[in-house]
């Protein structure tokens, strides 16, 4: 059987030339980057070539960037980090709705500490209002996090407009560029941002790394506690393989953006060109503002777990935000949030292009998908007005 | 995650659909995620004769109404009534804990269905 795998969203396979830079930092060159020996010192030189490599990728400076355990941690630093370092100058947090939990439960725990926290709505295609923006920043406001793209329905935010009117206030911008980097440019001084997270499994690294650009002159306190690596940022003896994975990474996934974006945008239109000829399939998210690699679509009267259960069958992996894959049994709350009602949501259905992804792999999906909906539907109480 | 007995249940379901002249109709709804299960049944001397389902859930509830359609049929109101979400989830070798509120659904249907066809024989015997 075909399988193919749309899910490039979630993680990505680790790629040969990352693979082979990590192996001598788990085999032989295996010192502790602290250690005063040459053991350890022939290794810190790499772990600071490294930094110097991922701050070329971004264009930031060295100093200004920290390697977390990924995408979660980053966000947790630059959130809670922002807030504990500004906590006398103001109390006021601004996000969005669409958030990843990591950004968006960061900021909501900061409620609990007495701090005021506003979550920007979205418009039904998922995108951030930056009039909006404007008029929720107060005096006591510190921090504005908006992510860069979304990682279920792709939109990608007016991030430089929306950086520069938290700038005119004073105030700090955060971005997760998880789901950006190596789709679309991200380059921290155009953008206009503070801080900025990105993670190493979404761009063919290894899981368990990622970084957070700081800017020069940004001042966070540290969240967790421990020895003095990453300038006491973020303390804990170094992941070191991870670390020169995720130079390899970065470095390889910028330099590739251009052909990358030319070649998922033709793959990904043609996908939901396909999907959406399927009678009530709709797309979500933002017809053009949408990452390169990311299609998600709502398959009206069919609920998502059983839709992705039928496509696996058929050697199909993709992803849902209905609320029967959740854990939580709460529908998606980007789809929520993008004003989709509770069964749009349930139906919906995410698949995630990457470098491995093919057009006879469309194609596969493309002649699988009518007959798995239909299946369903002809399951389902639900029937469209007008139906028997 | 789920068993094999649950995956061909959610991919050879068996009695879908609908009984065109049902003696009861149990339509339920999920309260906590959302999901539809509508059970029809037929009934001749006190014994379900035929059975169908339709559900709108995930694979869980599509498995649990396929497996109570076949645990209920050919047998008296009374045992219907008796089976549980237990004993359809242990039919089909467990399942998931999360998932363990979708088999309510296809019991509280055929409950329904079942107090529908009593309602409907009251007011004519009546
Ligand atoms: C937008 C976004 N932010 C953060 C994360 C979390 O990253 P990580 O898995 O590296 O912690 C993800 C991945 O799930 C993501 O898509
Ligand atoms: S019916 Fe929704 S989780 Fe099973």
């Amino acid at each position: 059987m075909r399988r193919v795998y749309l899910d490039y969203a979630a993680t990505t396979p680790v790629r040969r030339e990352v693979f082979e830079a990590m192996v001598p930092y788990l085999t032989e060159k295996f010192g502790n980057p602290s250690s005063v020996h040459w053991f350890g010192r022939e290794i810190r030189k790499d772990v600071d070539e490294a930094r110097e490599r991922v701050a070329e990728a971004l264009n930031a400076s060295p100093q200004e960037i920290y390697f977390t355990s990924g995408g979660t941690e980053s966000d947790n630093m630059a959130i809670l980090g922002t807030a504990a370092a500004l906590r006398n100058k103001g109390r006021h947090v601004i996000t969005s709705a669409v958030e990843h939990h990591a950004a968006l439960d960061a900021c909501l725990s900061l409620e609990k500490q007495g701090y005021r926290v506003t979550v920007l709505p979205v418009d039904k295609y998922g995108m951030v209002d930056p009039a909006d923006l404007e008029a929720a920043i107060a005096e006591d406001t510190i921090l504005v996090s908006i992510m860069h793209a979304n990682n279920e329905v792709g939109t990608i935010q007016p991030i430089k407009e929306l950086a520069a009117i938290a700038r005119k206030h004073g105030v700090l911008f955060h971005t997760d560029a998880v789901q950006t980097i190596g789709a679309i440019p991200v380059d921290v001084r155009e953008l206009g941002v503070d801080l900025l997270s990105l993670s190493g499994h979404k761009i063919y690294g290894p899981k368990g790394i990622g970084a957070l650009y700081v800017r020069k002159g940004v001042r966070l306190s540290n969240i967790a506690f421990g020895g003095a690596q990453e300038r006491k940022l973020r303390p804990g003896t170094e992941n070191v393989a991870g670390i020169m994975g995720l130079a390899t990474a970065v470095e390889l996934a910028v330099a590739e953006q251009q052909e990358t974006y030319e070649k998922l945008v033709v793959l990904r239109d043609k996908l939901i060109d396909g999907l959406t000829a399927v009678p009530d399939v709709k797309l979500n998210g933002h017809p053009q503002q949408r990452l390169p690699g990311n299609v998600n679509v709502s398959v009206e009267r069919v609920e998502g777990e059983s839709l992705i259960l039928s496509l696996d069958m058929a050697g199909i992996a993709v992803s849902s935000g209905s609320a029967c894959t959740s854990g939580s049994l709460e529908p998606s709350h980007v789809l929520m949030a993008m004003g989709l009602d509770h069964q749009s949501a349930h139906g919906s259905l995410r698949l995630t292009l990457g470098k491995g992804t093919s057009a006879e792999d469309i194609d596969h999906v493309l002649s699988v998908f009518p007959g798995v909906v239909q299946r369903l539907r002809d399951m389902s109480p639900l029937r469209k007005s007008g139906e028997e | 995650m789920y068993s094999e007995k649950v995956m061909d249940h959610f991919q050879n379901p068996r009695n879908v659909g609908e009984i065109a002249d049902a003696d009861g109709v149990g339509e339920v709804g999920n309260l906590r995620c959302g999901d539809i299960m509508r059970i029809s049944i037929k009934v001749k001397d006190n014994v379900i004769e035929d059975i169908k389902f339709r559900t709108f859930g995930c694979g869980a509830a599509i498995a649990t109404s396929s497996m109570i359609t076949e645990l209920v049929k050919g047998k008296t109101l009374e045992e219907a009534e008796e089976i549980s979400n237990r004993h359809v989830a242990e039919a089909l070798g467990g399942l998931p804990p999360v998932k363990m509120h979708c088999s309510n659904l296809a019991a509280d249907a055929l409950k329904a269905a079942i107090a529908d066809y009593k309602k409907r024989t009251q007011q004519h015997g009546g």
